[in-house]
């Protein structure tokens, strides 16, 4: 442990209102903390830059999970084991339920908020690709109100996302529209647990007579922080599910991608281990047609 | 800086208990140095290992990554409140039985990660308990006897049950 304790000041105001008073008060100055499944391990380093802290812990109008007939809301304040025991995210975005049980331990999942995990704004963030591929909408709060800006915006740079100063995330949107899509998630890391991607995709896909229709992939660890693919999506889109087209998107992957060597893995693995998992999910879709 | 101390109040094994601390100090490290219940572990200190594992208002929870702060009101269990009136646990005796512990480092935080899974799943599969011990890593490498450990113990529960059951129709045969 090399952090101190007695550095950081740390408040629990206990209620939404009463936290949205304080960033506004002093905006830039409260680093919020949900979970801490993050921030203290960055305090433990003695690498936590957060001289003063509020708790989004144990705050009900952040934790929630509602279903309307159009999206499901989960507040910024759910956890994924919240993520993993909701029924219609279970039947409905089975790519989001999935990806919580990737997140960590049930240790880690019991603590780490889906808010977090997009603020956070890893590269690798485990939730994020399903989000894009589902096309999710964030929700944002702050005493000037509320706004709403598509997830597949909220990333700006890496570690770098679109809220001021005095916003808190407060819902995350996920439209109830993907029941005929096809879908596709993957991760691939070290291990089966507790492993960091070293790359993932994720896909939904409406095809109309072999035609595709609509295509979305989101990605993690490719590029400095969570983003569709348009790119390879553009080469897709209105187009039959042939060889060509496969070889097509891959080009297309391969020219849009930007990994990173790291402690984790290479740009040169990354980069053909993404053109194979998009690979795989186009042959799956190949795959059904000639079954149907 | 704030070097205040809060006074945190929670319940731990049942016991309502008081501490003063900063805010920001680890729940692992109020267990263990203010509350002097040393059972629980520190292993990596960045919620990987799970040896600090404890339960917090019925969750695990990686008690090294929890501020005391946020633990005010919670009620907390530590491997000290898995016995009951000095009788062992039914995980605790399947363990000692089975070689479910070796160094001892992993072991509270296996125990209270087995624990919640079998309060939640009283007939786990092999595949459910290696999912619900993912994150609580032994490096004596004594995974096997630790998952058969969990195994027997579901199996004792499960006979606690029938035999509570055998005596509750017993009982209300008179």
């Amino acid at each position: 442990m090399r952090g101190s304790a007695e550095a950081h000041e740390l408040v629990a105001p206990g209620s939404l209102d009463a936290v949205l008073e304080l960033l506004a008060l002093e905006p830039g100055q409260w680093t919020p903390i949900a979970g801490g499944t993050e921030l203290m391990v960055a305090f433990s380093a003695g690498r936590l830059n957060a001289p003063k802290l509020v708790s989004l812990w144990g705050i009900p109008d952040l934790r929630f999970i509602e279903t309307t007939v159009e999206s499901v809301a989960i507040g910024a304040g759910a956890t994924f084991l919240d993520l993993r025991a909701d029924t219609v995210l279970a039947a409905e975005l089975p790519l989001l339920a999935r990806a919580s049980s990737w997140i960590g331990s049930i240790a880690n999942q019991s603590r780490a908020t889906i808010g977090g995990n997009l603020v956070n704004a890893s590269p690798a963030a485990d939730s994020s690709p399903a989000l894009l591929a589902y096309d999710a909408e964030i929700e944002l709060v702050s005493v000037r109100g509320r706004r709403r800006i598509a997830y597949r915006e909220f990333h700006t740079g890496y570690k770098q996302n679109a809220m001021a100063a005095d916003e808190l995330m407060y819902a995350v949107h996920v439209p109830r529209r993907f029941a005929r899509h096809r879908q596709y998630l993957r991760k691939v890391g070290t291990r089966r647990a507790m492993a960091v991607a070293k790359v993932a995709l994720g896909a939904t896909a409406l095809l109309e007579r072999g035609v595709v229709r609509e295509m979305r992939l989101g990605a993690a660890s490719l590029t400095p922080f969570p983003t569709r693919l348009y790119r390879t999506e553009a080469a897709l889109v209105d187009q039959p599910v042939t060889r060509e087209t496969v070889r097509a998107a891959r080009e297309a992957l391969l020219g849009e991608v930007r990994p990173i060597d790291d402690i984790r893995s290479t740009v040169e693995y990354r980069r053909r281990v993404a053109a194979n998992l998009l690979e795989e999910f186009l042959l799956e879709l190949r795959q059904e047609r000639a079954q149907s | 800086m704030s070097a205040r101390r809060s006074a945190i109040h929670f319940t731990v094994n049942g016991e309502r208990r008081a501490v003063q601390a900063p805010p920001m100090k680890r729940l692992l490290d109020v267990l263990r140095e203010d509350l002097r219940l040393t059972g629980t572990k520190e292993g990596c200190g960045e919620g990987e290992c799970g040896s600090c594992s404890v339960r917090m208002n019925g969750e695990l929870v990686n008690s090294c990554l929890v501020p005391a702060l946020q633990a005010e009101g919670a009620e907390i269990q530590t491997v000290e409140g898995l016995a009951l009136d000095g009788r062992l646990h039914p995980l605790q005796q399947a363990f000692l039985e089975r070689g479910g512990a070796q160094c001892g480092v992993c072991t509270p935080g296996m125990l209270m990660a087995a624990a919640q899974l079998l309060d939640h799943n009283a007939h786990p599969t092999l595949p459910e308990i290696r999912e619900a011990l993912a994150g609580n890593l032994c490096r004596c490498t004594g995974f096997i006897r630790i998952f058969e450990s969990v195994v027997a113990a579901a199996a004792a529960k499960m006979d606690e049950r029938a035999s509570e059951a055998v005596l509750e129709q017993a009982h209300n045969a008179r």
